[in-house]
């Protein structure tokens, strides 16, 4: 190889250098967010989809968990962040960009799912639900389970109980829901992490805990509805407030979005809400961000990812057991993309 | 060729060689000081709350803000105690057999093999001990099961620390020994064992350091129950680091507080252990050498 050529190849290495992270700041912006494993599955296949029509636009969303997800946040490590629940009262004052927009993405029904030797079929009251996870009732064939199952073939069977090892906003939701259904039974109160009974089982994740029902005769859990029917779990129907027994399905998921109050920013709960047809332990997810934005480019592709996630996106729900949100909340959702702006 | 100069001007070299190797070694001290004043400052609020109840009361219920750590400081112990059981007679035997016993055809591929063993991630250990040990041969998510494959852990460490110092055994000890008419059974208690005692007890310790404070296969197989003050091996527990990486993601703000305290606890034990350690080690050496 000449002298010559070896400059030229020289020169060509440097140029490509040099021109490559230009070409990629110019035409590439990254957004970057974390939290909510809940609402994992949605972003990771809203991102695919999304990416098709937005090429030059970089997504990503790590879990970690919705309280990560705030923390992230609000230390504005991320550009959004994914919740299933909303900033507490006292966290508030953390938050270093000022204020922030809830934006729900999805519902999600939580399930009690079972591993009952010969039953296929269960109707569990909030009540009896409540004495199963706190170890008041220790079997199959206990009166109270009896009573609201006639004719099913209940067996002498111990219960064990599967929960989550990590703290979670699965945890959260299910509890809250007990807490509130199941007033002046539900002893353990709510939260992320709970004083469950020594004698019972953790699990990691969903996943972990589905794995534990699935591998272990007489037990029940509280697993999202998409590992439960990936995992081929039975589930159980819950009694909602109507007082009618409805099975953990998407539809019945967004007939509890319908039978909610949601407050001017978008806050709300669906857990225990009214409605024949709702699934009464429907837990929700939001996206959050700053309301001010500092970088346009960056303001520009978080409204249009935003947008996909409230609108076109929520198509792709269903296909992943989750379910989309009502019409009517949806709307908001949009409306309120307004209030972001690039300061 | 450059020559070397030690007296003409290239002393400079040899004191900025001095002071960045002392500004790397007080880096070291800075850092561990920085991380004790950090996560102390932040345990406060739950120590302020709790106070000293949050090492002698056993219920953790963050709804309830109630944080008593001593269940899991018993699963720490606990487990880590499981683990010196299995480990420690396995990793002595192992190093007596590499030094005493096999012909280095066998020994050089084994201390390759303990060392492979050293550099298994330990989630991966966390990983099969879920699959084999709970699921497979049904020991459940339990502080045996925990224990079981903290000391798989920990036997690398064990073993190729006791090889070293059971190395430095003197030849004239040992033949001495066997001149005497010992067999070889009789010729490692009477030459071996003493001479290196210190240095195992060092070693144990260094294993039992990270027994405890090891974080991700604990999680995964110790079972996450809270309240368990249990002699009961197969029932499920929980430790101190296990509970830190299991509550950490979802935890708010005294909650947070009550896990930097757990790190706080570890942190204090694991040094006071490791100190222990390392004190034993160096008197065992310095005899070892006749200082």
């Amino acid at each position: 190889m000449s002298k010559s050529s070896i400059l030229t190849w020289a020169l060509a290495v440097v140029g490509l250098g040099l021109t490559a992270p230009r070409l990629a700041s110019a035409a590439g912006t990254t957004l970057n967010g974390s939290g909510s494993t809940l609402s994992k599955p949605y972003q990771e296949v809203a991102i695919e989809e999304f990416k098709k029509s937005h090429k030059d636009l970089t997504i990503n969303y790590g879990g970690g968990g919705s309280g990560k997800g705030r923390q992230d946040l609000a230390d504005m490590v991320v550009d959004f962040a994914g919740s299933d629940s909303p900033y507490k009262e006292a966290d508030m004052v953390k938050i270093k960009g000022g204020e922030v927009l809830y934006f729900p993405i999805l519902l999600g029904p939580i399930t009690v799912s079972f591993n009952v030797t010969g039953v296929d079929k269960l109707n569990l009251s909030p009540e009896t639900i409540a004495k199963i996870f706190q170890r008041d009732i220790k079997k199959w064939n206990d009166k109270a389970i009896a009573a609201e199952n006639a004719g099913a073939k209940l067996p002498d069977e111990d219960i064990v109980v599967a929960h989550r090892a990590d703290g979670s906003g699965t945890t959260q939701n299910f509890t809250e829901y007990l807490n509130g259904a199941a007033k002046g039974v539900w002893k353990l109160k709510s939260g992320s992490t709970v004083e469950w009974p020594a004698d019972t089982q953790a699990g990691q994740g969903n996943g972990g805990v589905a794995q534990i029902v699935k591998s272990t005769k007489g037990a029940v859990g509280y697993v999202d509805l998409s590992d439960a029917k990936a995992s081929g779990l039975k589930f159980a129907s819950v009694k909602n407030q109507a007082g009618k027994f409805v099975d953990p399905t998407t539809a019945a998921a967004s007939a509890a979005g319908d039978g909610i109050e949601v407050k001017p920013n978008l806050l709300f709960s669906a857990l225990n809400a009214k409605g024949d047809k709702s699934y009464p332990i429907t837990c929700q997810t939001w996206v959050i961000v700053y309301a001010r934005q500092t970088d346009k480019a960056k303001a520009e592709a978080l409204k249009a990812y935003l947008k996909f996630l409230v609108k076109d996106g929520q198509k792709l729900l269903s296909e992943i057991d989750y379910a989309p949100l009502p019409r009517s909340l949806g709307d908001k959702a949009l409306k309120q993309l307004e209030k972001i702006q690039v300061k | 060729m450059q020559e070397l100069d030690l007296r003409g001007n290239k002393a400079y070299l040899d004191r900025a060689f001095r002071w960045s190797a002392a500004g790397a070694a007080a880096l070291v001290l800075l850092i561990l000081g920085l991380i004790a004043v950090t996560i102390t400052g932040r345990s406060l609020p739950v120590f302020h709350e709790m106070g000293l109840k949050f090492f002698t009361t056993t219920r953790w219920s963050p709804p309830d803000a109630l944080f008593g750590a001593l269940p899991f400081i018993w699963g720490t112990a606990f487990t880590a105690l499981i683990a010196l059981v299995i480990a420690v007679p396995i990793s002595l035997g192992m190093a007596l057999f590499m030094t005493q016993v096999a012909p280095p055809a066998i020994r050089r591929p084994m201390v390759y093999m303990i060392d492979l063993l050293a550099g298994v991630p330990s989630v991966v250990f966390g990983l099969w001990g879920v699959l084999v040990l709970s699921q497979h041969f049904g020991l459940g998510r339990s502080f045996l099961t925990a224990g079981i494959i903290l000391a798989i852990m920990i036997i690398p460490i064990i073993t190729s620390l006791s090889r070293e110092v059971i190395e430095t055994t003197p030849p004239g000890d040992k033949e001495g020994a066997l001149a005497l008419g010992c067999t070889r059974w009789e010729m490692i208690g009477a030459a071996v064992v003493p001479h290196s005692a210190g240095g195992l007890v060092g070693a144990v310790m260094l294993g039992l350091g990270r027994a405890m404070g090891e974080t991700i296969a604990a999680a995964l197989v110790i079972g996450s129950a809270l309240g368990q003050l249990t002699l009961h091996p197969l029932s499920p527990g929980n430790s101190m680091p296990a509970v830190i990486a299991n509550e950490w993601g979802e935890a708010d703000t005294l909650h947070k507080s009550a896990l930097i305290a757990l790190a706080v606890t570890l942190f204090v034990i694991t040094i006071v252990v490791n100190l222990i350690a390392t004190a034993i080690v160096q008197r065992s050496m310095r005899r070892a050498q006749g200082l």
